[in-house]
């Protein structure tokens, strides 16, 4: 039994019962709170999984292009041909909020991808490296959903993991505490009243006695 | 908020080659050193989005966690020229270990299988 410590009266007997019932409602809320956000984190997280996988793939042809391209093309041409970006890919940052997490969200800058000349001379150049900056850009897109999705799921898995322990510890520590202080209290004011009851009786007889004793007399 | 911001990528040379293509702000980086500093570069840039290859990323597991929790920088692993060791993954899985408290992608791999 956990008890707080406090005077026994009646006046910390209404405020603990009044932090008991915001501790519950409390209670309650968090942790539908954690259900939905465990709801809507699965689903995420398989999106994330399956999404990543994928990614990684196109990904590996992407550079695996790009290594073509280096193979055929003389180190020094290669970097003066890249020097000035083929595709000048922004993005902008919005924001939003899964239950109050406040999550990015990214879009990529419609004209930036649709570009479709590249800004390097023919000469110098091989037709792998035009090939393998197509990839890239085809796979651009994939590649900023992944990152959405994954830096989504990485603060919801913070989030629940505080709400788990906000919700853990009014469970298990705060609701029990406050319950056994208001039995303490309860009983403690029980108690004084008995004691006061008896008390009263007892006087009330020695009056009696006392009474009776100078009848006598 | 909807400026147009640039992304990053931090890395071996070779991969991030990719990413200069497209126009990333890059910074090759092949220690751990390298790696931290470059990522507390592209941050303070307010770079919102860095692409960082596997191998480097498991150099520098502390710079990673101090940009994990906030909304605005994301540090994305990805695979490098050798294809995934599974870092990305790995990291996903950790992520549904501390949501959930089990692993429950270990299942979906089987059930496919």
């Amino acid at each position: 039994m956990a008890v707080l410590q406090v005077n026994p009266t009646r006046m910390e007997l209404t405020q603990m019962k009044r932090r008991l019932v915001t501790a519950k409602r409390g209670h309650k809320l968090l942790k539908d709170k954690r259900d939905e956000l465990v709801r809507r984190f699965i689903l995420l997280v398989r999106e994330n999984y399956s999404l990543r996988e994928k990614v990684e793939k196109l990904l590996g042809y992407a550079l695996n292009d790009f290594a073509l391209a280096r193979a055929v093309m003389d180190p020094g041409s290669l970097r003066q041909a890249l020097m000035y970006p083929a595709r000048q890919a922004a993005i902008s940052v919005g924001r939003t909020n899964i239950l109050s997490v406040p999550v990015p969200q990214y879009t990529i800058d419609e004209d930036s991808l649709t570009q479709g000349s590249l800004p390097y001379g023919m000469a110098d150049t091989s037709a792998q490296l035009d090939n393998a900056i197509e990839t890239m850009a085809e796979v651009l897109p994939s590649l900023i959903h992944l990152a959405e999705k994954e830096k989504t799921s990485s603060l919801l898995a913070d989030e629940i993991q505080k709400i788990r322990r906000r919700v853990n510890a009014l469970e298990y520590v705060m609701i029990p505490q406050f319950e056994d202080t208001i039995r303490y209290i309860t009983m403690k004011l029980e108690e004084n009243e008995r004691g006061a009851l008896i008390r009263l009786m007892k006087v009330k007889d020695m009056i009696e006695q006392r009474e009776a004793n100078s009848q006598l007399i | 908020m909807a400026d147009k911001l640039r992304m990053g990528a931090v890395g071996e040379a070779d991969v991030i080659l990719a990413f200069k293509a497209i126009g990333a702000m890059t910074i090759p980086a092949v220690t751990a050193d390298e790696v931290t500093q470059a990522l507390h570069r592209l941050s303070r840039d307010k770079v919102p989005l860095i692409f960082i290859t596997e191998a480097a990323a498991r150099m520098a597991p502390e710079a990673i966690s101090r940009y994990e929790q906030t909304p605005d920088t994301a540090v994305i692993p990805i695979p490098g020229i050798g294809g995934s060791d599974g870092y990305g993954t790995q990291r996903v899985r950790e992520n549904v270990i501390k949501a959930i408290g089990a692993d429950i992608l270990i299942k979906q791999d089987r059930n496919e299988e």
